[in-house]
């Protein structure tokens, strides 16, 4: 498990290197992300602790927000005078966008006879 | 009481003690979804963030002090966003399969997100600086205030907007798909981690692993699209 977690840590840390040196507009951890992907598909497998280590990671990412959502409400004063036409055009924007792109992707997808079985 | 004093400023001092409010927040919120039979509004990150909020208020603590114990959670975004890369490993057949399709809905997704809240919050009567602010705001956090930071918005008020945004689509999302008819896992994540990034993906990760990596990806894809695109079609249509 910890040279999987060491593992992730060292991706993280090169993608961050990357982003730096490059100027790339992402942040490094989603090239870290990237240069996992590379490695895998090298490798054409996946270890099963490493599977382990990231879904324990992915299962729980929702509290790895909360932090940062407290820092937000804390601060929520700041949205100041237009607080209410920015909530409803967030609330109406994201719904709006979520309705986009899910048609849009079933629309285009090519028709598989599986894509019922996930659901 | 005077010795409860001394505890309280020996706790509040204590990096343990904020790191194991937000676990314990966490634990309570998750309590709270699972009893009120998953109802969107009972969105797990939302009640922990209010309970730990009006303990900070009411204890007047301040946030530097807080996030000094909740680092240690916020640290790991790093490492779990890294580990997207797995799920999206599994089901790369299913990307490869319809790359033209993900790519297309990627970028008009992405669009439709920041156009319609600019235009939206126009029509509301917002200032011009909020307007660039929340353009970015599907997008995940630091490459949206970068893109804030280059138009002229304010980076802290796009942080703000973009953790909104995330918990906005975590909890709409998938009430609003199953309402529209639309059951295929990979479109249900794609959807949710276009519109609302990580905190997206975290929620579609909880439907299924195919929704997870399609929600990932879709993350990962949104905020190099967004980085590129919206600068461009901001000045040429602003003419900033």
């Amino acid at each position: 498990m910890l040279h999987y977690l060491t593992l992730i840590f060292c991706c993280q840390l090169l993608g961050e290197v990357l982003v730096k040196s490059t100027g790339l507009p992402i942040p490094g951890p989603v090239v870290g992300m990237a240069i996992l992907f590379a490695g895998l598909l090298a490798r054409d497998a996946v270890p099963d602790d490493l599977s382990c280590t990231a879904d324990g990671l992915i299962r729980n990412m929702s509290l790895l927000f909360v932090p940062a959502g407290v820092g937000v409400m804390l601060h929520a004063k700041m949205i100041g005078r237009d607080w209410l036409p920015i909530s409803l055009s967030l609330v109406l924007s994201t719904a709006l966008t979520i309705v986009v792109t899910a048609k849009l992707l079933v629309l285009l997808s090519p028709a598989t006879g599986e894509a019922k079985e996930d659901g | 009481m005077d010795n409860l004093h001394e505890v309280w400023v020996y706790l509040s001092t204590l990096p343990l003690f904020h790191l194991t409010l937000t676990m314990v927040a966490y634990q309570i919120g998750l309590f709270v979804h699972r009893h009120g039979k998953s109802h969107p509004l009972l969105n797990p990150v939302l009640i922990s963030v209010i309970i730990i909020v009006s303990l900070l208020i009411g204890t007047g603590t301040s946030y530097e002090q807080y996030f000094e114990g909740a680092q240690l959670v916020h640290f790991l975004l790093g490492p779990a966003t890294v580990a997207l890369a797995i799920p999206l490993y599994r089901q790369f057949h299913r990307v490869r399969r319809s790359t033209a399709a993900i790519l297309v809905s990627v970028i008009v997704g992405g669009a439709t997100a920041a156009a319609s809240a600019v235009v939206l919050a126009s029509i509301l009567g917002a200032s011009q600086q909020a307007l660039v602010s929340i353009a970015p705001k599907s997008v995940t956090a630091p490459v949206a205030m970068g893109i804030a930071h280059e138009l002229g918005g304010l980076p802290s008020l796009t942080a703000a907007v973009v953790i909104a945004t995330g918990i906005l689509g975590a909890m709409m999302g998938p009430t609003l798909l199953k309402r529209i008819g639309i059951t295929d896992s990979a479109a249900r994540g794609f959807a949710i981690g276009t519109a609302s990034h990580g905190i997206g993906t975290a929620r579609a990760a909880q439907e299924n692993e195919i929704a997870g990596a399609f929600a990932g990806l879709a993350m990962g894809l949104n905020a190099l699209a967004t980085a590129i695109l919206l600068p461009l079609l901001w000045r040429l249509i602003v003419g900033v």
